[in-house]
């Protein structure tokens, strides 16, 4: 066969994006960098002032936002969840995991949402962002710790950026379909009594959409759970610091004890955000 | 004077509607512009004028082109040919800006599913024009709340549309249009969704507030009864195309070709024969506990020989006639209870030739009642009357028509 066919050379790909990465790094790593240290810190800053509170208080907090934003039942778990992650050992690994997941979903709402408005306004930016979206999203999770370290360097910040990445395809998606939902009658509506496109974005399109933008919210945040479990590879710390070091010291136990506080702490999450998205769609009427 | 005046409007559905503007103006019918060019025809060579103070009426099926048209005076869709001229200005040339300026103050509309605010309250639906025009806050709240005592929904501001009837969320839907105090009302099959009693009582509704407002009003309706009801004047559409203009009488006397006279037999000899046809709202009504003076008060405040006794679920238990409430006033009795007679009632689905039966037995006017006994309406001497005249005049080509032959 290879008599036959003239040997083809491999596409350098790998080599291809190796140079392109290298010219980023070498020309802006020095900004991404600045931005890492300053993240970091920030970032401390938070698990250190979550820490430096007594559990009790911060469970009895967390317990009484879900009872206004979720009701009791979800106050009750909430409670229940935390005091057993504290008795466990595990409230500072906990501490790190809720902050990075936090912060990462908000980063990437911030980003996300005005994305999502876009592409749900224009063809054109929809033309542009969803194929990205796909990309973002089929690309296997590990493969953006690679190319974070060189930026960010190994730790908290490479995770969350990571994790916003990997999390924010949701959170435009979702805003945009929220604001396609919205029925074509009350857009005309809108535009018969001279509404400005934006005042029709704020007054018609975005609050008919929350419910549909507070899901994906939610779905965000599950999103950044999983990624910041995955990114303790390069060293996120948390209750996935816990699970990697119990795989590197073959400790089934200690494994299964961290993995079951993700499950509690993921639980706990999705619950609170997932009925705020409820309660606003009640609010919308029917 | 002249309000708003259409001047042979052109409107085509399509990314290049040059070549379908070119065939129209030959003469092309809307199907062979379809097939050639795969554009649909809207609206073509439309005229016509809109006097102020008018209500007028654009009816046809649908597919006729009313709904196109009535967006194309707001530009909710943009005409391709043609202008419309209010208070003599083209707004058909109007920028951006000013086309907002004229949509925000001058004109504005009522849907015929109400197109309300699912998230936002009674109030603040009925608000939301003026809320785009930054009114203030206060003065904001106090005149939507005038547009919406106007409608009769004082003090339902604070409730969501989903908790309202389809007959209430319709009357915000008229005061959130109201409030702005536009110059023109845009009304596209407003009524339509409701059901046949709370449309014709929306429609006596709609008679008297244009009494006070002497609003122009464009009105789009599939339905003649209604067109007739309320219309100061009809254009009847079909095609995409002008078939006639005229006032109810001169479209009912002299329809100007075959199809507005299909269209007038049609709709009158389907619609008007049943009780539902020709029912009105029992406006005044006497309850079993009330003393015969009160009753005797309620019939002499309306002029009412008889009265209809009620529950108060508007169950039927019959009705009072002047000459015994009178009597017993006289005689100083104290409940109604022994003077109430049986009253013949008959099901909203009755054609008119059994209620004519029932009125030859019965001098006063006719209850209807729903399969439980509860108070529909009630069907007087002139409705029915006026009903039959209407269909009487068909009932020369139309040989099958009993009422008509009934009421000779």
């Amino acid at each position: 066969m290879s008599l036959l066919i003239p040997e083809i050379p491999k596409f350098p790909l790998a080599h291809l994006i190796d140079v392109a990465l290298d010219w980023l790094t070498r020309h802006f790593s020095f900004i991404t960098k600045a931005l890492s240290h300053a993240t970091s810190v920030a970032i401390d800053g938070v698990v250190a002032g979550l820490e430096w509170l007594p559990p009790w208080l911060l469970i009895l907090a967390v317990a009484t936002l879900a009872w206004r934003m979720a009701g009791r039942r979800v106050a009750i778990l909430s409670a229940v969840g935390l005091l057993f992650l504290w008795n466990l050992r595990l409230w500072a690994p906990t501490l790190e995991t809720i902050t990075l997941v936090l912060m990462s979903t908000l980063i990437a709402v911030v980003i996300g949402l005005p994305l999502g408005i876009g592409a749900a306004l224009s063809r054109r930016t929809a033309r542009v962002v969803m194929p990205v979206l796909d990309f973002m999203q089929t690309m296997p999770a590990f493969v953006y710790l690679i190319p974070a370290i060189p930026f960010f360097g190994l730790g908290a910040v490479s995770a969350s950026v990571a994790t916003v990445i990997f999390s924010m395809p949701p959170a435009i998606r979702l805003t945009a379909l929220g604001i396609r939902q919205v029925p074509a009658d009350l857009i005309e509506a809108a535009d018969a009594f001279g509404s400005s496109p934006r005042q029709k974005l704020f007054k018609v399109q975005l609050p008919m959409a929350v419910p549909t933008i507070m899901a994906g919210v939610n779905q965000t945040i599950m999103l950044a759970l999983s990624m910041v479990v995955i990114a303790a590879m390069i060293g996120a710390g948390g209750l996935g610091g816990e699970v990697w070091k119990a795989i590197q010291r073959l400790e089934p136990g200690k494994g299964f004890e961290s993995g079951i506080a993700i499950v509690i702490l993921a639980m706990i999450l999705d619950r609170i955000t997932q009925r705020i998205g409820r309660r606003s769609q009640a609010s919308a009427g029917k | 004077m002249i309000k708003i005046k259409v001047d042979r409007l052109t409107k085509i559905f399509g990314p290049r509607p040059e070549q379908a503007l070119k065939m129209l103006a030959q003469g092309a019918s809307n199907a062979d512009v379809r097939e050639k060019t795969g554009h649909a025809v809207g609206i073509a060579d439309v005229s016509f004028e809109v006097r102020e103070g008018e209500l007028l009426v654009v009816m046809g099926l649908s597919g006729s082109g009313k709904s196109t048209l009535i967006r194309c005076l707001n530009r909710l869709n943009e005409p391709n040919r043609g202008h419309i001229y209010v208070d003599g200005e083209d707004i058909t040339i109007y920028n951006r800006e000013q086309l907002l300026k004229f949509r925000q103050h001058k004109i504005s509309m009522v849907f015929q599913h109400f197109a309300l605010f699912p998230h936002r309250t009674v109030a603040d639906n009925a608000a939301y024009g003026l809320e785009i025009q930054d009114v203030a806050p206060d003065e904001r709240r106090r005149r939507a709340e005038e547009a919406l005592e106007l409608v009769g929904l004082k003090g339902w501001g604070d409730n969501f549309p989903g908790q309202l009837s389809g007959g209430m969320q319709q009357r915000v839907g008229l005061a959130r249009a109201l409030a702005v105090n536009p110059d023109i009302l845009l009304m596209d099959e407003a009524f339509s969704a409701l059901d046949p009693l709370i449309r014709r009582d929306m429609q006596h509704e709609m008679v008297s507030l244009q009494e006070r407002m002497k609003k122009t009003i464009v009105f789009i309706t599939h339905d003649l009864d209604e067109a007739l009801q309320i219309g100061d004047r009809i254009v009847l559409m079909k095609d995409g195309r002008v078939v006639q203009i005229g006032t109810p009488e001169e479209i009912l006397n002299n329809p100007a070709n075959a199809y507005v006279e299909r269209f007038v037999e049609n709709v009158d000899m389907s619609r008007v024969l049943t009780a539902r046809s020709v029912l009105s709202r029992a406006r005044v009504v006497a309850f079993p506990q009330d003393g015969p003076r009160t009753v005797l008060h309620k019939m002499t405040e309306e002029n009412f020989g008889s009265i209809l006794v009620v529950r108060r679920d508007y169950t039927l238990l019959g009705a009072i006639s002047l000459e015994r409430v009178s009597e017993a006033v006289k005689s100083g009795a104290t409940s109604i209870e022994g003077l109430i007679e049986e009253a013949p009632a008959v099901s909203p689905d009755e054609p008119l030739m059994g209620i004519i039966n029932v009125m030859a037995e019965w001098r006063y006017i006719t209850p209807v009642i729903d399969a439980q006994s509860k108070l529909l309406g009630v069907v007087t001497r002139a409705r029915l009357l006026t009903a039959l005249a209407e269909s009487g005049r068909e009932t020369a080509s139309a040989p099958d028509a009993e009422p008509g032959s009934a009421a000779a």
